[in-house]
């Protein structure tokens, strides 16, 4: 009895302690958005005709974000091709990480040469209603009728260390299995990341 | 070789300075989990950080401070890093210039998607994170940042 009743004090301390912007799970629909691209103008999802997208959260400063832009290039291309075009969006609190200013994004994307939009969330609602936690941090949706769908949340793939020994392209394998039509296998994964750099 | 030499250099200038990296630097999970999970009252207290991680470096002399002022205590800090295996040299020139006085082991225990869940449930894979272990499991978790008196205060009540 007693221990029970530690234990349920503990679930309880433990979630208390943890408390999560309460972001999307898989099925969930997506919330659209108007965020202001690297080349000023503003982009919706609404406005763009596709299957769906790749929303990555991510970043100039962080060093994890830095090592997989090649990645990103190049998923961005196959994604693209399937209906899926990526998206970016670089959440962080430019006060504090100057890096990740709208200025540096421009300069960033150009170095590059990013073919996809670049978007800044300067208020960082979307990051929150996401529930975005680190870069790189993955969404893919899936639009049905008018609404978009959560298909898949987190990784780009299975291995930061060696793009050479990836096994798993998490998220290329998730586009790949929607243009299928099958069901994707992992929905949600994790991986080590930079913090989201939160405004005070 | 040179490589491997320069390593057991770095290595051995590490134990004769106060820093403690652990003898067997670069741990799996199985390393780690032996490690805290332990039959005892001690409060084992685990830094995830890396070198490339900003508010890793900055939130490190805290965890050397506490690690002062839980001396005498039940209390062990355990640094561990994240950096790439590639990395070893590097992290441990970095633990050397900041004199860092903490146990410190590199962590590599292959596909992150199985692992951190491993470490919590809680935990998204951002760093910095913080585990606190005790008799033998998990007692708390803390995804962010800590200042120098939240992580003693967190410290003190994980004790009790």
């Amino acid at each position: 009895m007693m221990r029970n009743l530690l234990f349920l004090l503990f679930s309880f301390l433990t979630f208390s302690s943890f408390s999560p912007e309460s972001g999307y799970n898989i099925g969930d629909t997506a919330s659209d958005f108007s965020l202001k691209n690297i080349d000023g103008k503003m982009v919706s999802l609404a406005n763009i005709e596709a299957k769906g997208f790749v929303v990555v959260f991510t970043c100039n400063h962080c060093p994890f974000s830095v090592m997989y832009e090649d990645r990103i290039i190049a998923l961005s291309k196959k994604t693209e091709k399937l209906g899926y075009p990526l998206i970016a969006i670089n959440p962080n609190d430019d006060v504090k990480y100057p890096d990740d200013s709208f200025e540096n994004m421009k300069i960033r994307a150009k170095e590059k040469g990013f073919k996809f939009p670049y978007l800044r969330d300067d208020s960082q609602k979307i990051a929150k209603k996401y529930g975005a936690l680190r870069t790189p941090h993955v969404y893919v949706l899936k639009r049905e009728g008018k609404e978009l769908k959560v298909k898949y949340i987190g990784a780009i793939d299975d291995n930061a260390e060696d793009a050479s020994a990836v096994k798993n392209k998490y998220v290329e394998n998730a586009v790949i299995a929607l243009s299928k039509n099958v069901a994707i296998s992992p929905e949600t994964t994790k991986a080590i990341g930079c913090t989201i750099k939160w405004k005070k | 070789m040179k490589l491997l030499r320069l390593n057991y250099t770095l290595i051995a200038l590490f134990s004769i300075s106060s820093a403690t990296i652990a003898q067997k630097p670069i741990w799996d999970l199985d390393d780690l989990q032996s490690r805290v999970l332990q039959n005892n009252d001690t409060l084992y207290v685990v830094n995830f950080w890396a070198t490339w991680c900003k508010p890793c470096v900055a939130e490190l002399p805290f965890f050397e401070n506490q690690g002062t002022e839980f001396k005498t205590k039940a209390v062990k800090i355990i640094l561990v890093s994240l950096d790439f295996k590639k990395d070893l040299n590097k992290m441990t020139e970095f633990a050397i210039k900041k004199e860092l006085k903490n146990e410190i082991a590199m962590l590599s225990a292959g596909n992150p998607d199985i692992w951190i869940d491993k470490i919590s449930p809680q935990w998204s894979g951002a760093i910095p994170a913080t585990a606190f272990f005790k008799n033998n499991k998990l007692i708390h978790f803390y995804e962010g940042e800590f200042s120098n008196e939240e992580l003693k205060t967190t410290i003190k009540n994980q004790m009790k």
